[in-house]
């Protein structure tokens, strides 16, 4: 069983790796990349801890192989800031006391990132049916609810007076 | 003008507790640098895996590990032969003691095995991939034997015995025969015959819960290394490192001195995680091969050998007066314990008639080992599943009297001076204010329109306060260090800086706390109870006002004046005495940039066993919406009200009541153990195992009622328990006005509720 090549974009910068055909992107990401901030609370795809964001789509990194992100751009919780400046859902996430223990955290904001990507004005429905992959056990959601509806809101502004 | 400044002088004029600053992890964690259990890399490091039971109950005859110790890249396999068989010796761990001889046939088994997935064998190899063939090459024999996981079958006499020296405690006599029920606990006052005798109206009723889990988001995960002169580290994600090192000393009969934990961030624990599971595998695996060892539960373990909860069986009868007034309640609690004995029975039968000053009663507990994991402490152990059926019993009685059912609670509520039915008189308790939060509440006003219905129930945890060490030491440029021994659960590195800076007179962000391992501080229990922002708040407190006296002390032989002369403002010393001072005044900074001058370094250690915690109380009102034909319970409105005392943070304070009741509700519809024929838990998983997700649940309004607790330097009482346990009765009750069915078996899933539909229908 040798092992395989791969190379792609992790948050903007290349990488390459070696994989057995059984490892998932999460590992990978985890443990030969060391970027941990991806987290494993199942590994079956049920709670979203492993969220990152793949050619612009959502995904659970547990249930990607890692030889499928051959050539892909990979978006992690790592690469979420831009240097030193949060991103917006990052500050607002702080602003509103929407983590506790923080370990559902880097998934659900990768997974609130796609979202406002893909729909910048979400309705609270929509935001919780959207995040309804990701769970937390510490909070109830009423906080992270709000942080990204108003991180939302706040884009919409930005964008508005840019 | 001179007297000191003592929190409570300007308990009007506070600057930081009862603010909502950013939280000092915060940046950590939304930017995914915070490091969990499972995060570390040793060089060197293998991975330790745990071979477990595929039996519900069975003796073992044999294990063979020599093929699995002969795969290349296995460094070590290990057995319950490699750890001591100890005498049954218990252990105070915090909220729990824990009965080390069950404890070490826990994390791994000795003789049977008592559940399906209990730990057998373990292996440390240099891959994942090999640890797992290892584990298939283990050879185990086993005898199966008959199980029992039901509470009441297991109280059977003919049931499959558990334990063989096991005899019932608390009947008053030693029983002849050994058998499931560990314990018979019992409370009671007055005289119940005359109370029912006196009674208009008599209800009978009976309510049982499934087991469920925690279920914290991050598995059990762990580092140990042990080193050849056996000084031993261990990285654990835990509610109380000093608890781990204690246990695994204990199971492992190694000098607490030569054991070092190291408090790695938890991803979540509700109770779960006060105890061991994977350390002392870790640290033997360790020792057999001589290198670092990582273990990392899957969800699938997590399931089938950690926490949960007991399922239980409540049956309550309870009278009244046409007044509403009760006279008389009988209460009858059943709880599984899982493999071991220790279930939170105590806790619930001592919290069942909290809420209710009654002249009669009499509760009975049943603790009863069962074929399933042993259970763990989960957010106030044992409430919940009280409060399921004292709520309801209640509710069912203010039907029968045609009273609201605010007025029933109103007219029996326990009020200060009150005698707690576990025996305390209550003082400084909040529950009217709490009742009358909810009555005034705009959602009780909201008209309910069709398959609608409003449940209200109450809730109450005692709180605790414990030991706790705190460090305060002051740096060269005036900022300051908090040191706790207290795991950071949900935020309360926050609370213990926000206390610091509010003594010390500085803003919060100069203060940074931090949760240090346990051989750089001293003893501190676990973050359980809801004892954190109490106990360990009060420590840093003392500690500051310490510190305090210090450097007035420092400022007044600066200036040559009497101590008096000088007193703490804003983050500096002033001095009262004219002319002494060239500027008035001496900062933080100043201070503590001349303190080689003023008697060396300023820093301070405070040590206590905090008394006083104060009780708390919740009332709970939620609107639910069934779907007649599919029997699905929508929540669409839940408004929660809890005497916190004082809210250091509010922000955070409401998190743990909105946590705790997202947790209630998912208790209450859709969370349980389910298991097969042969013992087996059917749904090991998040898929199949449903917490409740984002759309699930709607924003949960959390009322903040603050009736201070004088045992505390700002009011604080514990937040973190009580709101978990009114949602188990106030959905089934809101279900009930929705449905016009008595739903008597939690969870309230839509077959259920539709098959009950059906029932009353015909």
């Amino acid at each position: 069983m040798s092992k395989q090549r791969t190379a792609a974009t992790v948050n903007g910068d290349p990488v390459e790796f070696l994989s057995d055909p059984g490892q998932t992107l999460l590992d990978v990401l985890r443990d030969e990349l060391h970027l941990t901030g991806s987290k494993e609370g199942c590994g079956s795809g049920d709670c979203g801890a492993c969220s990152v964001i793949m050619d612009g789509r959502l995904v659970c990194s547990c249930l990607v192989l890692a030889a499928e992100v051959e050539g892909c751009r990979v978006e992690t919780i790592e690469g979420l800031s831009t240097g030193s400046t949060l991103h917006p859902l990052q500050q607002k996430f702080l602003d509103h006391a929407a983590l506790q223990c923080g370990f559902c955290t880097p998934g659900i904001l990768m997974a609130s990132k796609a979202l406002l990507d893909a729909n910048p004005d979400p309705t609270e429905s929509e935001a919780r049916y959207w995040l309804a992959g990701n769970l937390c056990r510490c909070t109830g959601y009423d906080k992270i609810i709000k942080a990204v509806l108003d991180t939302a809101a706040e884009l919409r502004q930005d964008r508005k007076s840019a | 003008m001179n007297k000191p400044v003592k929190p409570e002088d300007t308990g009007a004029i506070l600057k930081v507790v009862g603010t909502r600053p950013i939280r000092p992890d915060g940046v950590e964690k939304v930017t995914g640098r915070a490091a969990y259990g499972a995060d570390l890399h040793l060089p060197g490091m293998l991975i330790g895996k745990v071979k477990r039971s595929p039996h519900a109950h069975a003796r073992i005859i044999s294990i063979d590990t020599r093929k699995a110790l002969a795969l290349p890249g296995v460094k070590a396999v290990m057995t319950s032969a490699d750890m001591p068989d100890l005498a049954a010796e218990h252990y105070e761990a915090g909220e729990s003691a824990s009965n080390l001889k069950d404890l070490s046939a826990n994390v791994m088994a000795r003789g049977k095995v008592l559940y399906h997935g209990h730990a057998v064998a373990a292996v440390a190899a240099t891959s994942n991939a090999i640890a797992d063939q290892a584990l298939d090459l283990i050879d185990i024999v086993y005898e199966t034997l008959p199980h029992v996981i039901d509470v009441e079958e297991a109280m059977a006499p003919d049931a499959p015995i558990l334990h063989d020296h096991m005899f019932t405690a608390g009947l008053g006599e030693t029983p002849t025969n050994a058998s499931n029920i560990a314990t018979k606990h019992r409370l009671d006052r007055g005289d119940l015959a005359a109370g029912f005798a006196s009674a208009d109206v008599i209800v009978e009723t009976r309510y049982s819960s499934a087991a469920v889990h925690q279920g914290y988001i991050e598995p059990h995960a762990c580092v140990a290394s042990y080193a050849a002169d056996g000084q031993t580290q261990v990285w654990s994600s835990s509610q109380g490192h000093f608890v781990i090192r204690g246990l695994c000393a204990k199971l492992l009969k190694l000098r607490f001195s030569d054991v070092r934990v190291i408090p790695a961030e938890i991803g979540g624990g509700f109770g779960g995680k006060t105890t061991v599971y994977l350390e002392p595998l870790a640290l033997v695996l360790s020792q057999k091969s001589g290198h670092p060892v990582k273990m990392v539960m899957t969800r699938e373990e997590v399931f089938r050998a950690t926490g949960p909860t007991s399922a239980s069986v409540v049956t309550v009868k309870m009278g009244a007066k046409t007044d509403g007034t009760i006279t008389a309640a009988q209460v009858d609690l059943k709880f599984q314990a899982g493999a071991f004995a220790g279930s939170p029975v105590g806790a619930a039968v001592m919290t069942s008639l909290a809420c209710y000053d009654v002249a009669n009663f009499e509760v009975t507990g049943w603790d009863v080992v069962t074929n399933s994991p042993k259970v763990a402490a989960y957010r106030a152990p044992g409430a919940p599943n009280a409060a399921l059926g004292v709520e309801c019993a209640v509710d069912e009685l203010a039907e029968k009297l045609g009273m609201d059912p605010m007025a029933i609670r109103e007219k029996n509520a326990v009020r200060d001076g009150v005698r707690a039915p576990y025996g305390p008189v209550y003082k400084n308790i909040g529950y009217v204010e709490t009742l009358e939060a909810i009555k005034s509440h705009p959602h009780m006003a909201i008209p309910l329109g069709p398959n609608q219905g409003r449940g209200i129930a109450a809730g109450f945890w005692f709180n605790i306060g414990g030991e706790s060490t705190v460090n305060v030491s002051i740096n060269e440029d005036g900022t300051a260090i908090v040191s706790t021994g207290s795991p950071d659960i949900g935020g309360s590195r926050a609370s213990m800086a926000m206390m610091a800076a509010e003594v010390l007179g500085i803003g919060v962000e100069q203060v940074r706390p931090i949760v240090a391992d346990t051989a750089s501080i001293g003893f501190s229990t676990v973050t359980g109870g809801s004892r954190t922002t109490f106990a360990t708040g009060m420590a840093v407190v003392q500690a500051a006002e310490k510190l305090v006296i210090d450097l007035k002390r420092r400022a007044a032989e600066t200036w040559g004046v009497e101590i008096d002369q000088v007193v703490w403002q804003e983050g500096a010393a002033h001095c009262l005495q004219a002319g002494k001072a060239p500027k008035g005044s001496l900062t933080l900074a100043a201070l503590a940039g001349s303190a080689g001058k003023t008697g060396g370094p300023i820093a301070t250690v405070v040590a206590l066993n905090a008394q006083g915690a104060g009780p708390g109380f919740g009332v709970h009102v939620c609107d639910v919406e069934v779907d007649p034909e599919t029997g699905q319970v929508t929540v669409l409105r839940y408004t929660a009200a809890q005497d916190v005392g004082k809210a250091i943070h509010p922000a955070y304070v409401e998190g743990q009541i909105q946590g705790g009741v997202a947790q209630g509700i998912g208790w209450a519809l859709n969370e349980e153990y389910v298991f097969s024929t042969g013992g087996i838990m059917e749904n090991a998983g998040f898929l199949d195992y449903r917490v409740p997700v984002a759309s699930d649940l709607p924003m949960i309004d959390a009322i903040m009622v603050e009736v201070p607790n004088p045992a505390h330097p700002y009011g604080a009482k514990g937040v973190g328990e009580v709101p978990i346990v009114p949602p188990l009765a106030a959905l089934a009750i809101a279900v009930r006005h929705a449905t016009g069915v008595r739903m008597h078996d939690l969870p309230l899933s839509p077959s259920k509720i539709r098959a009950a539909i059906d029932a009353n229908a015909r």
